[in-house]
């Protein structure tokens, strides 16, 4: 018989779906474009070089530990853009850059690499190198400026400031890069909704429990929807594949106790915004909501 | 037109263009045979005949005492020229090529029918139990490539009963079309076929499963069946895997198999509709499961087309009759590319399971280099059976790589607590993988660990 066949033999399947990781985190970068060039436009100069110094910090920061840690180089897929870029969206708009420098290395190297690299890691990278500019330059990190001006500092919507619904939904409030228009956020939303690359579970989950508490609790729903960044929170952070449950009741649980969060944090914490930690908090209770939503199997037999 | 369906599942391409137009068409006969003794979920057969005999076709050469196990029969008439062991491949669950004892006919050109082989009475006065023994030794078994004994499935326990029988005419797999062509040039057979495991099983009702991208097929079923009031025709979503069936059954009846358990358990028993149409013949013409039906295609087949094989007949001279292969192969594939098995050689015996034969090209099957798994849930969101095949390739994998014995022992805990040996093995999470992780792979191997576990601790 003849051996010397070069024929591939491989188990079964033998077609595959022409999807891939890189395909999805390109089109997630497709879906921030709105909301990238709404914060450019409303902020200027100073917020695309942050979203240029996160982009090249990222790419950097990921290539060198995985030149360290010994593994495949990956940064062509494009999940490292994508924590870039949706931790420059949560950036103040005239953040030092050497600050957006050291939230990006954080965010790579602490949030993402130091847990094994993509797929690994329990929190989202991005809100990781948030989470810990805040906490190491609160200053810097609260510091918001008015739209279309160069000088005036002025409080955030949710620290007080003025703003209008219509203003609100389609820009041209004060606050960070992503929190300028909810109309470019939702554009990229639905777009990645319409293309199956999100769950439509989470942003209804988080955003609906956030909407009827805050009207149970006697505050103005709406407002609270549109101001700070609860929309992007909802379609770009909470969906975030990795650090979300596996298991459709698991994504329920998980947006919904992300909304109840942030409506405990904006209300009764020392925080204003609430969509950072409210997910944080949520990321690290997966391993056990995807534990206990393991979903019945067809012919199970109670026993 | 309203067409059924389950739960969850993937929509591969269909593939089935080259030859879902063209007739079947008797392959050429071969001038030998190597038909092996295990062509069946089963015991294997015992030869009945020695190098040197004459054989006729149709004539019985091997046979076996066991109940779930199907005898075989010369497929053409001639000399058996060796009994020994040949390398096979796609028999049941067997996902690699084994070596198993197979019998060597050398043709004599005569094609000559053995005496056995008449018509053996009609449907009205054969009784069930005479209907079953027909079926028996026909050597008739599943012919969706299960291979599954058909007479088992007819045995209705005394505490059970049937009350419908579905014929599997959803031919999900890419690429295949005999069930197709099948329906849309022998319907009556069909039917006959169906109304024979409906008296065998004392089912009630009958119904046809059929994908909707064969319009054809479903007008020539429901015409076909117009005068029967007890047999319809079901209408199907065109979903991988409609043809699965535990899934044929969830569409068309609404109904779940209990896990661990057989359709029986609900009432139902499902063929397939090659099978239906040889129960027909080994009736009618009292002929032994000696051909089937096989589609040849694949972009690197020459001349795509549906053949009628003798069983037995070598792969590659079926290959031939299609005009070759062409350049650049990559891959051949016995059965359909969801679940069917890759050869490392194309010498081999096409057998009573053998419904493809696929050519495929290396621009046709992606080859990928598996990613970390995003956790994207995927795999979760189209798995037939709701497993977290995910899960289970980390469990799997795990195991592999633990390194303690309690770690590897939690780690095979943990596959039986996330029922693994519920996955039916279709392929749908592999396939939606955007990770490239060859998920079925895995979860396999983790039966495979599982099985070893629990065997050992029995002892």
């Amino acid at each position: 018989m003849n051996r010397g066949s070069d024929l591939t033999v491989t188990s079964s399947p033998h077609f595959r779906d022409d999807d891939s990781v890189s395909k999805i985190m390109f089109n997630v970068i497709l879906a921030l474009i709105p909301t990238l060039v709404v914060g450019v436009l409303h902020f200027g100069l100073s917020a695309l070089l942050i979203i240029i110094t996160c982009c090249v910090t990222a790419l950097v920061a990921e290539a060198v530990s995985q030149k360290v840690r010994g593994v495949e180089i990956t940064i062509s897929d494009g999940s490292a853009l994508v924590t870039a870029l949706l931790l420059a969206l949560s950036l103040p708009p005239r953040l030092p850059l050497w600050v957006a420098v050291i939230g990006t290395l954080v965010a790579i190297i602490l949030g993402k690499q130091l847990f094994g690299g993509l797929g690994y890691n329990y929190f989202n990278p991005a809100l990781v190198g948030r989470a810990f500019l805040l906490a190491a330059f609160p200053a810097a990190m609260t510091e918001w400026f008015e739209p279309f001006s160069f000088a005036a500092t002025s409080a955030t919507p949710l620290e007080g400031g003025e703003a209008g619904y219509a203003y609100l939904f389609l820009g041209n409030v004060s606050g960070s890069l992503g929190e300028a228009s909810a109309l470019a956020v939702l554009l990229g939303g639905l777009y990645l909704l319409y293309k199956g690359y999100i769950d439509w579970r989470i942003p209804v989950g988080y955003i609906g429990t956030a909407f009827i508490l805050t009207a149970i609790l006697g505050g103005d729903p709406v407002f609270h929807v549109l101001a700070g960044s609860l929309l992007i929170g909802a379609f770009f952070y909470a969906t975030d594949m990795v650090t979300t449950p596996i298991t459709r009741k698991g994504r329920w649980i998980f947006a919904i106790g992300a909304g109840i969060l942030l409506v405990v944090i904006r209300n009764y914490a020392n925080y204003p915004e609430g969509v950072l930690f409210s997910i944080l908090l949520m990321n690290m209770f997966v391993p056990i909501i995807d534990r206990y939503t393991v979903p019945a199997i067809y012919g199970e037999v109670s026993e | 037109m309203k067409a059924k369906t389950f739960k969850q599942g993937v929509h591969p391409p269909h593939k089935k263009e080259a030859t879902k137009d063209k007739s079947l068409k008797p392959a050429e006969l071969p001038s030998e045979v190597v038909i092996p003794l295990q062509q069946h979920i089963g015991a294997p057969c015992e030869p009945l005949v020695e190098r040197g005999d004459k054989v006729k076709v149709g004539q019985k050469i091997g046979e076996s005492e066991a109940f779930v196990s199907a005898p075989v029969h010369a497929s053409i008439s001639g000399e058996v020229t060796d009994v020994g062991l040949v390398e096979v491949t796609g028999v049941g669950l067997m996902t690699t090529t084994q070596e198993v004892m197979a019998i060597t006919i050398a043709a004599d050109g005569k094609d000559e029918f053995h005496e056995s082989v008449e018509p053996k009475g009609d449907l009205e006065s054969l009784s069930a139990a005479e209907l079953r023994d027909i079926v028996y030794e026909a050597g008739i078994v599943g012919l969706g490539g299960a291979t599954f004994p058909a007479h088992v499935k007819y045995a209705v326990p005394e505490d059970k009963s049937v009350d419908t029988v579905i014929l599997n005419g959803a031919e999900c797999e890419p690429y295949l079309t005999v069930d197709h062509r099948t329906m849309v040039e022998m319907p009556e057979k069909v039917v006959y076929g169906l109304k024979a495991i409906m008296k065998m099983t004392d089912a009630k009702e009958g119904q046809i499963g059929i994908e909707l991208n064969k319009p054809d097929a479903i007008e020539a079923m429901q015409e076909a069946t117009s005068d029967q009031t007890n047999i319809k025709v079901v209408p199907l979503e065109v979903k991988y895997p409609q043809g699965a069936e535990k899934q044929l059954i969830d569409a068309c009846l609404g109904r779940e198999v209990p896990s661990g358990g057989l359709p029986l358990d609900i009432g139902v028993v499902v063929n397939n509709i090659g099978t239906a149409v040889a129960i027909t013949e080994a009736i009618q013409e009292g002929k032994p499961l000696i051909e089937r039906t096989v589609t040849v295609s694949g972009e690197g087949i020459k001349k795509p087309q549906n053949l009628v094989f003798r069983i037995g007949t070598n792969v590659k001279e079926l290959i031939e009759q299609c005009g070759g292969l062409k350049k650049y192969v990559d891959r051949v594939v016995l059965g359909g590319p969801m679940m069917g098995n890759a050869q490392h050689d194309v010498d081999v015996p096409a057998t009573k399971g053998t419904s493809g034969i696929l050519a495929l090209r290396s621009h046709e099957i992606s080859k990928y280099e598996p990613k970390n798994c995003i956790r994207c849930a995927r795999c979760v969101d189209v798995c037939p059976i709701f497993l977290l095949p995910t899960a289970l390739y980390k469990f799997a994998k795990a195991d592999m790589v633990a390194e303690s014995k309690m770690e590897q022992t939690e780690m095979i805990n943990k596959l039986d607590e996330y029922n693994v040996f519920d996955c039916i093995e279709c392929g749908s999470c592999s396939y939606i993988c955007p990770a490239k992780i060859p998920l079925l792979h895995w979860i396999r191997l983790g039966k495979n660990a599982l099985v070893a576990e629990q065997r050992k601790n029995d002892e």
